[in-house]
């Protein structure tokens, strides 16, 4: 689809970045030192930094790409919010308060304290800076997705101004300024998004009135159009189930799917659209995309079929019982096919899918997930699992989660932050459901960015909501991604100049070579943002929990809790977590399709999260090699 | 100071910790075992809506609960003393 940009969307915009940046450079007066840029001198508050946990934690990833998925495909979005918070009690039962205890700055620190080994600093370092990055990525695509309908800037323009930006905060304030960035990020995130849910609800859920939506119509009264004739099923189109309809006066090309029959016998056809890349061109149902005379856009989609009772409109629910209406209703999703003509033009096909209410809210309908209702095995059995493994093990091992630990004064404040970031995180996921069931019958969905749902949603209720949500959701990105970028930048400057390299660093060089660091990773970040484009932010979130999971945890909790094991063990089972997780994701179906443009089948991956496999060869790695060193440990 | 009050309680956090995380990895794996078991038993309904969806709901609250458990439990324990 083409947006618009508005002069509400770009003020509004302005001010948030202007604001923050701001802010940035008042409090980048204040760290001066190592422990003020690195950790904001271990003063904050429990309570801003539980919220700034909260900030952190509900990125890009969280409020763009889960909306996203539920808006699409219903449940399967869900799983992630269920995931990404339970994460948060092995957080704080397991991990917090030892890790607390024994490091300093970052998270290898803790790792090595009882060892002083380079080959744990080295692995650890490089475990963060691949996690980050990894993490880096999604945000720089949301960032992308963001900009183009709210200034109306290319993806690229958006990865970029982003990247540029975080690097101004990162560099001028570091930890201090970033966590008062998330703080205040985090908690305009929930307001709104609470109000946008209370909108949501208060409309209710209704179905099209007579010519909006998406039309179903006997095959008679759509051939028979006058000015209208049907193109041959030929070459690529022939057998499959679409009739094509030329308009002789603008030559626009509209798409028909065959859709069964109605009670009394008559053949339907349902509305289709239909997108053709030929020859570097794009064309939306055989016309240049555009807005003017003689083009042609996608048009927004997203409805209620059916409400339970044959209602037109519901009138404001609870949100309970606006949980059991779509539950009883008939929705509208859409489908895709991929027709590929003689003349090298592609074309993929968008048509309607009703679905069922009951089954947009059971887990299953994505293509990741699908097979999982069915009886007995099914490879999406254990996708499913690997990622609830995955999702489960990974909060507590994501470096920039880590050390926001080290930003608050001792354990009970740790402990304390903790609980206030369940709590808001908890609560915002809860939102997450009704932001994307109202994304999914709001008419306004983007088909082919599902990252965009929750500010088409919020355009919905106004331009202004649009514009303060797509706002929030730009400095979310901002700040996820300067958090991230501090993390990589300590685990440069502390752990492997300081530490590995022994380089003898005064405070004042340790924090100029974190921020030379930080700039070389925002670039990186920038780059790979660009790359990744296509794929929903969500999904590769997933990954970045896959790979943290698989390389950090293991280490963490035997330290923690299993005395045998040794340096040599620590070592190893992060390099094979970190090392067999990433070939995994690099060749699994999902990258082959989405990254590489590659048949999906080709990839000799039988499901695409690595964690239900991963993470355990972590802790099988950590054992043997332990075992296996105990002598020369004892000798050492 | 509050430093010392923090050491003492950190002693008994770690079992206690770890057997309110027994509780909801249980829970947490029962979520993931009927979901790829018994799919049908998740489209059941409690109240008109599913079990999935309920599911999914009691395992963010019972997390918070937990974690305030937790936070009230290490309380009481250090102003008994």
């Amino acid at each position: 689809m083409i947006y618009e940009a508005s002069a509400t969307a770009t003020v509004v915009f302005a001010i948030f970045v202007g604001a923050v940046l701001a802010l940035s450079f008042y409090l980048g007066a204040a760290a001066k030192s190592a422990k003020g840029y690195f950790a904001a001198h271990g003063d904050i508050h429990w309570f801003v930094n539980g919220i700034a946990f909260a900030g952190d934690y509900l990125s890009a990833a969280s409020f763009l790409g889960i909306c996203g998925m539920i808006a699409f495909y219903g449940y399967d979005g869900f799983l992630y919010s269920i995931g990404y918070l339970a994460g948060w009690i092995v957080a704080l039962f397991v991990v917090a308060e030892p890790l607390k205890r024994l490091g300093r700055f970052t998270f290898a620190d803790a790792l090595d304290a009882r060892f002083g080994s380079r080959g744990i600093k080295l692995a650890a370092a490089v475990s963060t800076l691949v996690v980050s990055l990894f993490y880096l990525i999604p945000q720089m695509v949301g960032a992308g997705a963001l900009i183009k309908p709210l200034l109306g800037f290319s993806h690229h323009v958006g990865v970029l101004l982003v990247g540029i930006v975080v690097i101004l905060i990162v560099v001028t304030a570091g930890m201090v300024s970033t966590t008062w960035v998330q703080f205040i990020k985090g908690s305009m995130l929930i307001v709104f998004c609470t109000i946008l849910a209370g909108l949501i609800l208060a409309r209710g859920l209704r179905t099209p009135a007579e010519g909006e939506g998406f039309a179903v119509r006997p095959v008679s009264s759509v051939t028979g159009a006058p000015g209208t004739h049907v193109l041959a099923e030929e070459g690529a189109w022939a057998g499959k189930p679409y009739v094509r309809m030329a308009d002789e006066g603008s030559g626009r090309v509209a798409v028909w799917r065959k859709a069964g029959s109605d009670v009394s016998g008559n053949e339907l056809l349902s509305e289709a659209q239909a997108v053709t890349v030929r020859a570097g061109q794009k064309l939306i149902d055989g016309l240049p995309q555009g807005k003017r005379k003689g083009e042609h856009d996608l048009r927004p989609v997203g409805h209620v079929a059916a409400l339970p009772g044959g209602e037109a409109a519901t009138g404001s629910l609870g949100p309970l019982d606006f949980l059991r209406t779509v539950g009883g209703s008939q929705i509208v999703l859409w489908g895709s096919e991929k027709i590929a003509e003689g003349d090298g033009s592609i074309t993929t096909v968008y048509f309607q899918k009703p679905t069922a209410g009951r089954d947009v809210l059971l887990p299953g309908l994505s293509p990741t997930f699908k097979g999982l209702r069915d009886d007995g095995f099914t490879w999406a059995k254990v996708d499913f699992l690997s990622l609830m493994i995955a999702l489960f093990c990974g909060t507590a091992s994501l470096p920039h989660i880590l050390i926001r630990y080290y930003t608050v004064s001792n354990q009970a404040a740790v402990r304390k932050s903790t609980v206030v970031g369940i709590a808001s995180i908890g609560f915002f996921y809860i939102l997450t459901l009704f932001l994307g069931l109202g994304a999914m019958t709001s008419g306004r969905l983007d088909l082919t960015d599902t990252n965009m749902s929750a500010p088409l949603l919020a355009e919905g209720f106004g331009k202004l909501l649009f514009a303060v949500i797509s706002a929030i959701a730009f400095t979310t990105v901002l700040g996820t991604v300067s958090g991230l970028i501090m993390a990589a930048s300590g685990a440069v400057a502390h752990d492997l100049m300081t530490s590995l390299l022994k380089m003898d660093l005064s405070d004042r060089e340790k924090v100029r070579a974190g921020k030379i660091a930080a700039v070389v990773v925002g670039a990186l970040a920038m780059v790979l943002g660009i790359l990744f484009k296509e794929v929903n932010v969500t999904f590769l979130v997933g990954w970045a929990f896959n790979v943290a999971a698989s390389a950090n945890l293991p280490s963490l909790v035997m330290l923690l809790f299993w005395p045998k094991t040794t340096k040599q063990g620590i070592t190893a089972a992060i390099t094979v977590g970190m090392v067999s997780s990433l070939a995994w994701i690099l060749l699994s179906a999902e990258t082959y399709s989405k990254v590489y443009g590659w048949k999906p089948e080709a990839s000799p991956m039988p499901f695409s999260q690595p964690g239900l496999v991963t993470i355990p060869l972590g802790f099988v790695v950590l054992v043997v090699v332990s075992l296996l060193t105990q002598r020369s440990e004892a000798r050492a | 100071m509050a430093q010392d009050d923090d050491a003492e309680a950190s002693t008994r956090s770690t079992p206690l910790g770890l057997r309110l995380f027994a509780l909801y990895l249980a829970l947490y794996a029962g979520y993931m075992g009927a979901t790829v078991f018994a799919p049908r038993w998740m489209a059941g309904t409690v109240a008109g809506i599913n079990l999935a969806i309920v599911y999914g709901l009691v395992l963010i609250v019972v997390a918070l609960a937990l974690a305030l458990v937790y936070l009230t439990l290490l309380r009481e324990g250090r102003s008994a003393r």
